[in-house]
């Protein structure tokens, strides 16, 4: 088939506006979401993050996320050789405004944002009294926050320290994977808001989703994987001093 | 019968408790919300109250209806994949009512070095400049049209 | 400076505070009160048997402040029957509810009732006004205090003891296990905590007990048993040594494993901690009631030293498992869960988790105490007598 520069400038935008329909999980929007079909996770690429911020002050508008307390955030790692026990690391109000430019302080230095792993076997959601926070049908930890009794405990119990209980609210709170969005057929905010596509919203269950291939040829990591969380926010290019 | 009667404050006691459990059971027969235990350990109905968040972001399929031009600018060069909102901020209430509010105009010193400021920390191959000697003070937009920033200075953005 | 190397944003604000402190201090303390009146109930020491009735007061007293500081301390509070209505098998937390209700009515209340009955039946008949409304209500309608009846009481009563010396050590147990079982936090997690939870709830409660059993004779200018406080140190100083050991094992453990935990609890061990860990709980809390007890067992010391060490020890006693609580879980959040940094503990005063609240749910107890020995006088000697003639002053002190 003879396809012309101009149909070709025509489709691109079209195929990629498809392909982010692939990429958000669903074509339309909520009426046709059923639970079952999904089995959400992301994936971060720390060879992409630039510490912009971005995601950090995007997640903050999206959720009201009061000041001084994150659902995300981004740290910066500075690792001296092979010392790869004691990184230096910072975040500086969680990168939420990026980072004062280091130059010239050698070593490895790179960014790695952070957020709920969305565990599937959560110890947050285990040691919750009363059955407020919980893994939904489609693989999204949340909490519901007209139940919770704001005792902290999962706040405790998340080894990941992605959970604060919300001064106003006086829930426990956290990144909800922009549930409210990924069920119309949107990407999280963070994703949106990511200038490099070092953040990808990934749907496990959707075969057409590109986080498949990604896993085939990438080598990927989670936090803290002897914890056995069942982490479902993959790491691609993460390096062994993370914590 | 001798022993029932000493035993009797005991059966006293038992009833005690016995009205305690069963008032126990009723007021939570009564308080349980109705949706618990439709997925698992939790209100089902918590599932739709939280998906019914009001969204923020537009998502940039949103801005492509109407600003398709821009779009296919922005397709051509380096910030392909730049949505929208990615430096327009949050934007759904302008997709609703196009009018007001207006996006804000804006300001290329502090949203284009947020990026591209040099940092040891951004991978090397990452476009980072040291933002006052590559402009010598001035805007950024005065070379790069932020659209399609490696093409033609000063053109219209 | 409020935070030291690198800590998650979110974890820089403590979650728990000393409200979380204050709950199994006071938990342990019914526990170790309550097991220290099973010794003469269950394992027939005669010794003790002067304070068996004020252990068991002393229990009811700290079990119904309990929930308080955790009341004051939830977000919402107005929603914690929740955990009567949809109690999360997997949490132990989610018990709390159910064992707590369990041993006030179905272990303290009925045996405290129980133990009282004819005090309260004859009360009920020689008081008069608001009184005798209070124990005509206790009665539950009953008058029967023949021996019959009485054997029955005895005998249930015994029954009951042996059920809540397992369920003294579940309330304070499952305590420790909420903490034991956080697999986050390594200076939780451990199968040894709900053991060291239990046996320093037995050292508190003993030391507690014989404090006020002590200053409550002192205050009636009545005399002590020495034969019993002497006891009482006894079982001090022994639950003591295998608390301690058991907290040393622990310690040598982390040493010897060296995890990766290890250097930075290490590192808060010798810092931030230091004061409240090494100082005041091993070396005041622990050593010195212990060197202070093991003299009274050495040593042949005449009446008046053994009271005021016996005092001594036990308040030293007090201090030392409260600093315990203290250091576990105030402790457990001073450092970061990426072992690269610290954070300070702001505790306010008149705040709602403030220091002033936790002084107030401190001296709650004692308050309701105070009640509990007016209405149901524990004193050797103060039970009302069934005779034809005046009745002699009833414990009404």
């Amino acid at each position: 088939m003879n396809i012309s520069r101009r149909h070709f400038l025509i489709l691109l935008p079209a195929a990629a506006a498809a392909w982010d329909c692939v990429l958000a999980g669903t074509p339309e929007a909520a009426p046709n979401y059923t639970l079952t079909k999904h089995w959400w996770g992301m994936l971060v690429d720390i060879s992409k993050c630039i510490g912009c911020g971005n995601c950090v002050r995007a997640c903050a508008t999206e959720n009201g996320v009061p000041d001084g307390y994150f659902r995300t955030w981004v740290e910066r790692y500075h690792v001296s050789d092979y010392d790869l026990p004691n990184p230096t690391v910072d975040s500086p109000d969680g990168g939420k405004n990026g980072f004062p430019p280091i130059l010239g302080a050698g070593g490895k230095n790179f960014f790695v944002p952070k957020m709920c792993n969305h565990c599937a076997d959560s110890p947050c959601t285990q040691v919750c009294p009363v059955g407020a926070t919980f893994i939904t049908p489609d693989g999204v930890v949340v909490v519901d926050k007209k139940y919770c009794i704001g005792c902290r405990y999962c706040i405790q119990a998340c080894p990941y320290g992605c959970r604060f209980l919300n001064p106003k609210t006086q829930t426990a709170e956290k990144c909800t994977l922009c549930y409210h969005r990924i069920t119309k057929g949107l990407t999280t905010a963070c994703c949106e808001a990511c200038p490099t596509g070092a953040r990808q919203l990934a749907d496990l269950k959707n075969p057409n989703d590109p986080i498949h291939a990604f896993l085939r040829t990438h080598s990927v990591q989670v936090l803290k994987p002897y914890m056995a969380t069942g982490a479902k926010l993959f790491y691609n290019d993460l390096d062994g001093s993370v914590r | 019968m001798n022993r029932f009667k000493d035993a009797e404050h005991l059966l006293r006691v038992a009833l005690v408790f016995a009205v305690g459990i069963l008032a126990f059971v009723i007021v939570r027969a009564v308080l349980v919300p109705r949706s618990f235990g439709e997925y698992g350990h939790y209100r089902g109905n918590s599932i739709a109250e939280i998906a019914a968040q009001p969204v923020v972001f537009a998502g940039h399929q949103a801005c492509e209806d109407c600003h398709s031009d821009i779009v296919a600018l922005k397709n051509k060069g380096k910030h392909v994949g730049v949505n929208c909102e990615a430096c327009h901020g949050a934007l759904a209430k302008h997709t609703e009512d196009p009018g007001s509010p207006q996006p804000p105009k804006l300001d290329t010193a502090i949203l284009c070095v947020r990026c591209h400021q040099v940092n040891g920390a951004r991978p090397k191959s990452f476009p980072q400049v040291v933002a006052e000697e590559h402009s010598s003070g001035l805007p950024c937009e005065t070379c790069h049209q932020p659209h399609d920033p490696l093409n033609d200075a000063g053109a219209k953005p | 400076m409020p935070v030291q190397g690198y800590m998650y944003p979110d974890e820089v604000e403590l979650a728990w505070s000393i409200l979380v402190v204050l709950y199994p201090f006071i938990t342990g303390l019914v526990a170790g009160a309550f097991i220290l009146a099973s010794l003469e109930r269950v394992f027939r020491v005669e010794a003790v048997k002067p304070t068996y009735r004020l252990a068991l007061l002393t229990a009811l007293a700290f079990l119904i402040v309990a929930p308080l500081p955790l009341q004051l301390h939830l977000g919402h509070p107005e929603r914690s029957f929740e955990m009567y209505l949809t109690p999360h098998r997997s949490s132990a937390m989610a018990m709390f509810g159910f064992v707590y209700l369990w041993y006030l009515m179905a272990v303290l209340v009925l045996e405290i009732w129980l133990d009282f009955r004819r005090d309260i039946v004859l009360l009920s008949q020689r008081t008069k006004g608001l009184k005798r409304f209070i124990y005509r209500v206790l009665t539950l309608g009953s008058t029967n205090i023949s021996e019959n009846a009485l054997r029955i009481d005895e005998r249930i009563g015994y029954i009951i003891t042996v059920i809540g010396i397992p369920s003294a050590f579940l309330l304070h147990g499952y305590v420790g296990f909420i903490f034991g079982s956080v697999k986050a936090n390594p200076w939780w997690s451990s199968p040894l905590m709900p053991v060291v939870f239990i046996f320093s709830a037995m050292v508190s409660g003993i030391a507690v007990v014989l404090l006020i059993y002590m200053f409550s004779s002192w205050y009636r200018k009545q005399k002590i048993d020495m034969r019993c406080v002497d006891a009482i140190a006894r079982y001090l100083f022994y639950t003591f040594l295998i608390d301690f050991s058991l907290e040393m094992l622990d310690l040598v453990h982390r040493i010897y494993e060296a995890d990766e935990s290890f250097r930075s609890l290490d590192f808060m061990v010798h810092t931030r901690l230091y004061l409240s860990q090494v100082v005041i709980q091993i070396y005041i809390g622990t050593l010195a009631p212990i060197a202070l007890l093991a003299l009274t067992q050495l040593l042949k010391l005449g009446q008046k030293t053994r009271k005021r060490i016996y005092a001594v020890a036990g308040s030293l006693t007090l201090v030392g498992i409260f600093a315990m609580r203290w250091n576990v879980v105030i402790g457990g959040q001073l450092f970061s869960k990426s072992f690269l940094g610290y954070t300070t503990y702001k505790m306010g005063f008149a705040a709602k988790e403030g220091m002033l609240s936790a002084i107030l749910l401190t001296l709650l107890p004692f308050a309701i105490l105070w009640v509990l020995v007016k209405l149901l006088p524990p004193w050797p000697g103060s039970e009302p007598v069934v005779t034809g003639g005046p009745a002699p002053a009833l414990g009404d002190d």
